[in-house]
């Protein structure tokens, strides 16, 4: 699966936990989920606990600190995947 | 689990919840595991607000009953959880959601014990579902409830 479909994904994960007045097209590569997103820190969890279950896949606190953007997730998602 | 390690643990976590009247909604612990925990509240008849809610006819409010929930649910079995962790200092707790029903009314004088499972408890977050009963053994409210729960010391 390239990087382009595991976007996709992700934006399908993360569009659940938008608030209001954040709409789907706000989300790019670079947002940053809690700055940018407004998403909160506690839905923040619910977004990695899906993505564990989308990609099958199991993060760690090391990367739940690391995830600040799309583009983060994408990367962790990947190492994760190779890594398994 | 024995008799005198669980009463230990209910002991312990009792003396870190960061509450105090009259916003403490726990009298005590009847039961705690991993998996989950019970509780027990005596709403007694002084209580501030039934003095408001409702004019000439105290009702306990239902934001009181999921705080009660709360406080029970999530963050006696979040101490219980963290308690691995080392011991909880500067304890840090929000709740971040609930979406509770509620089935009958709680009066002044009530006695009321909350269950409470858990869904799971992941990177600081607890997620419970919570069920609280009257002494007749009643369903009085249900629901989803979840919370941060840190320490100063782990972020």
């Amino acid at each position: 699966m390239g990087n382009d479909a595991k976007y996709e994904q992700l934006k399908d994960i993360i569009k659940i936990y938008l608030p209001e007045d954040v709409s789907v097209d706000h989300i790019t590569p670079e947002s940053n989920f809690l700055e940018e997103l407004n998403i909160n820190s506690a839905n923040l969890i619910d977004i990695v606990l899906d993505v564990e279950d989308v990609f099958d896949i199991q993060l760690e606190n090391e990367d739940m600190d690391q995830m600040q953007t799309v583009n983060d997730a994408i990367e962790i998602i990947n190492k994760k995947i190779s890594d398994k | 689990m024995n008799e005198s390690i669980r009463k230990m643990d209910t002991r312990l976590i009792l003396d870190k919840l960061p509450y105090e009247p009259p916003f403490l909604f726990v009298d005590g612990l009847d039961r705690v595991d991993e998996m989950g925990i019970e509780g027990s509240f005596t709403f007694r008849e002084d209580m501030g607000f039934y003095k408001g809610h409702f004019k000439d006819y105290p009702i306990t409010p239902g934001v009181i009953l999921t705080e009660c929930c709360a406080q029970i649910g999530l963050v006696c079995l979040g101490i219980f959880l963290m308690k691995e962790d080392k011991a909880p200092q500067n304890l840090k707790i929000g709740l971040s959601s609930s979406e509770m029903e509620f089935y009958k009314p709680v009066f002044p004088g009530e006695r009321v014990t909350v269950t409470s499972k858990k869904i799971y408890f992941r990177f600081n977050k607890l997620k419970c579902e919570v069920r609280m009963h009257n002494a007749n053994g009643e369903l009085v409210c249900k629901g989803i409830l979840a919370g941060m729960i840190k320490t100063e010391s782990n972020g």
